[in-house]
């Protein structure tokens, strides 16, 4: 036993985890696997996210060597997991459920998340709690050993397509808002659950608005002590806007290089005003690169800089500005749009429809995940250590505050 | 899509990801920089010493140059130098640019020394002005006006007879008052070439213009058969010229962020402190929103500025335009904090007696200083094959 344990922990270097994955392809060659055969396979052998604990699909390895496993398998052409349509799963209830989630939520939870068997969605969002999240009234009542939940969600993105979905709701209106919360997971296939799609601006539904009538939750389904979703949820929202903000690109990636592509293309469409805008959406583009290189830099120092606050905050803007000068350069072909029949897409694609499309879509860019006002508040007061804002409802149970 | 009409090929990548942190050795430098500036009271004593007429503080130059070796970062060692790179030289500068020190670092340790880098350093008239530059014993300056852009260099103002003599002039020379020698490209009997002057030689004069930017004052150069040595001649001449423009623009950008970092500080610290309407106004969205955005530029200030410090550090094929980005980027910014600085700081931010009006001035004269935003992006569209119309 001691032996065994010895020559695991020895192996757990780039090297080790080439040899457990080439041991992986051996035993199930992805030509004749099954692709979800060879996920759960995957998952099993500790190599779907490395850095989890042993048994839920990790080998408690550092992070940074999944990129050697992930490559591994790439060039060996294993399937994948298909992150864009698991990606709330992956990116946001999967850390949460780590973190705070039971040994039994763990054993039951992660190896559906991970193959892609069980897709999850988040219901945060309400109506009168977007920015303001806590002020949620969304209610929970405990019956027993259950909880009874009754209120209304709303940005639910694929909803439509979830079997699971991590929900915060006020379970003590007595208390302030931010102490009355509890955190739970909840079941999409409860007769209580109704999923509306929601039409966007893009004419996509990509979001959903989720009505909850006498959902029964049972109490072994509730991540964290009652009264403390809150500060479970902190988690769960520090992964989203990673997420969001993560991504590494090679000069002239993203959307500046659709951009930039059309000027070289169509001489005719050339004006000099364009061409200074142009010039400018260049520069704050590939300096934006360059911001997100050097954090990424210090990231792999261990020396994580606040900069990740203000990468979504720029991303934002830049693809705001460089869709609008898009739509414009284009002029006549500017005024059309590709299609307007409502979609299910199972995430954003900035660069696979037209420019009509990536104007439209890109005005989310500075409402989901934190509203570029919300952030500009968290870099002031974070990073700069300015005076918060007075907060009149810190200390007011939620039942008494103004709604 | 339609049909491409004379499509052209996307440019080319950078090469190997450059290193936009700070090495230790980075560090420490910076340490003993603003260790140094802060012992000599930083932008409020600059202030009181312009109280004076004097543009130039001799005294930290010798500390600076002299005494810490800073003047010679650039240089080698064999040739008097300490050595390092761009990336030192860097870091200096945006140390000084956050205490606005009135010292021709600038325009002696970086462009004057980059361009006798250029020429043919074995030569005695090259090595021993270098040495001296190296070592902070003489300060030079390149005899081009401040606003030149790499890549834009204009016909010489100065022309060159046969017997060696020099005579034109040349206005905007940014440090002449301070400079020991001067570095004069030149039309003559070897076309266009770069000579050295002494400013105390015969036919030599230097005045200092009344200047927006008070620490970093332009000056009319006039020669009048002046005695002239030699640098180079022709393409090396033209090369060390532009090269010098390049590294000084690079590196200017790195001062920017410094000026940058000083005027969102100072800023965040007035409005934490200063209180209206019951509460500080640094606590007020209208304000606090402000300052955030102005803080992530200065964080994409440092990557484009650190981007540019290494591409020269390294020689990168890419340098060029890293520099243009970093310019037509870092500029702007630098006039944005200052400006902020300023309304941010309500009335006294109006006044002689606070610093902030230093910063503005030299924040505005460096958006103009070796190209403007508007020349680098000019210059950019064509390395990046984004043709104007």
């Amino acid at each position: 036993m001691t032996t065994e344990e010895t020559t695991e922990a020895g192996r757990l270097d780039a090297e080790g985890l080439r040899h457990r994955t080439a041991d992986l392809l051996a035993a199930h060659p992805p030509a004749t696997t099954a692709p979800l055969d060879f996920l759960r396979a995957r998952f099993d052998a500790g190599l779907a996210w490395v850095h989890f604990p042993r048994g839920l699909g990790g080998l408690d390895a550092p992070r940074a060597l999944q990129a050697v496993v992930d490559a591994e398998l790439e060039a060996a052409g294993a399937p994948d997991n298909n992150p864009r349509r698991i990606g709330i799963g992956l990116g946001m209830a999967a850390p949460t459920i780590l973190r705070f989630g039971t040994d039994e939520q763990k054993k039951r939870f992660l190896r559906p998340l991970w193959t892609g068997e069980e897709v999850w969605c988040q219901l945060f969002s309400e109506p009168g709690a977007g920015s303001d999240l806590a002020a949620l009234a969304t209610r929970a009542v405990r019956d027993g050993n259950h909880w009874t939940v009754d209120g209304q969600k709303v940005w639910t993105s694929g909803a439509h397509q979830a079997r699971w979905a991590i929900l915060i709701a006020r379970t003590d209106p007595e208390l302030p808002k931010h102490r009355g919360i509890t955190y739970f997971v909840c079941d999409m296939t409860d007769p209580g659950v109704e999923v509306r799609p929601l039409r966007q601006i893009t004419g996509e539904a990509e979001f959903n608005e989720v009505f909850l009538t006498g959902v029964r939750i049972p109490d072994a389904h509730r991540l964290g002590e009652v009264g403390e979703g809150w500060k479970v949820a902190q988690t769960t929202l520090m992964n989203e806007r990673v997420a969001i903000g993560g991504a590494r690109l090679p000069r002239e990636g993203g959307m500046i290089g659709v951009a930039a592509q059309a000027w070289r293309e169509r001489p005719e469409a050339r004006t000099h005003d364009l061409h200074q805008r142009l010039l400018r959406h260049w520069v704050d583009a590939e300096v934006a690169r360059l911001t997100g290189e050097r954090l990424r830099q210090q990231l792999a120092k261990g020396q994580p800089g606040p900069e990740g606050s203000g990468m979504k905050l720029a991303f934002a803007r830049l693809a705001q500005q460089i869709s609008g000068w898009e739509v414009e350069f284009l002029a006549d072909e500017g005024l059309l749009y590709d299609d307007w029949t409502l979609r299910r897409p199972e995430g954003v694609d900035f660069t696979g429809r037209e420019a009509g499309y990536r104007y439209l879509r890109a005005k989310g860019n500075s409402i989901e995940g934190g509203t570029s006002e919300v952030l500009l508040n968290i870099v002031a007061e974070r990073v700069l250590g300015l005076p918060p804002e007075p907060r009149t409802d810190k200390d007011v149970a939620w039942k008494d505050l103004p709604r | 899509m339609t049909a491409p009409n004379g499509a052209q090929a996307a440019p080319a990548q950078p090469g190997p990801a450059p290193d936009l942190l700070y090495s230790e050795a980075e560090d420490d430098l910076r340490a003993a920089v603003r260790s140094l500036l802060t012992d000599r009271g930083g932008p409020a004593a600059v202030l009181a010493d312009l109280e004076s007429g004097r543009t130039h503080d001799t005294g930290l130059w010798r500390s600076l140059a002299v005494g810490m070796g800073t003047a010679g970062l650039l240089v080698p060692e064999k040739l008097g130098g300490q050595g390092a790179s761009a990336r030192e030289a860097a870091v200096v500068l945006e140390e000084l640019g956050r205490a606005m020190a009135p010292v021709p670092y600038l325009t002696s340790a970086v462009v004057a020394v980059t361009a006798l880098l250029g020429c043919e350093t074995d030569r005695p008239e090259v090595a021993g002005p270098l040495a001296a530059l190296a070592e902070g014993r003489s300060v030079g300056v390149l005899a081009v006006p401040l606003p030149t852009a790499p890549g834009t260099l204009p016909e010489p103002a100065v022309r060159a007879d046969a017997d060696g003599t020099l005579s034109g002039e040349v206005t905007g020379v940014a440090d002449a008052a301070a400079a020991d020698v001067l570095l004069v490209p030149a039309d003559g009997p070897y076309g266009y070439a770069l000579y050295a002057v002494d400013t105390t030689a015969d036919g030599v004069r230097t005045e200092p213009a009344t200047a927006l930017d008070l620490t970093r004052v332009p000056a009319r150069v006039t020669l009048d058969r002046a005695a002239g040595r030699l640098l180079a001649g022709q393409d090396t001449a033209r090369a060390a010229v532009t090269g010098a423009l390049l590294a000084g623009a690079g590196l200017l950008a790195s001062e920017q962020l410094g000026i940058a970092e000083w005027c969102l500080s100072e800023t965040v610290r007035h409005t934490a402190q200063r209180t209206q309407f019951g509460r500080p106004v640094g606590s007020f969205q209208a304000l606090k929103h402000r300052m955030a955005a102005l803080w992530l530029e200065v964080a994409s200030a440092r990557a484009a500025a650190r981007n540019a410090a290494d591409a020269l550090a390294t020689g990168s094929p890419d340098a060029r335009v890293a520099v243009a980005v970093a310019q037509a980027y870092c500029a702007p910014v630098a006039v944005r904090a200052a400006e902020e600085c300023i309304q941010l700081h309500g009335g006294i931010g109006m006044t002689w007696e606070h610093p902030a009006h230093l910063f503005l001035k030299r924040a505005k004269a460096d958006e103009i200083a070796l190209g403007t935003p508007g020349r680098h992006r000019e210059a950019l569209a064509e390395l990046v094959e984004l043709p104007a119309p």
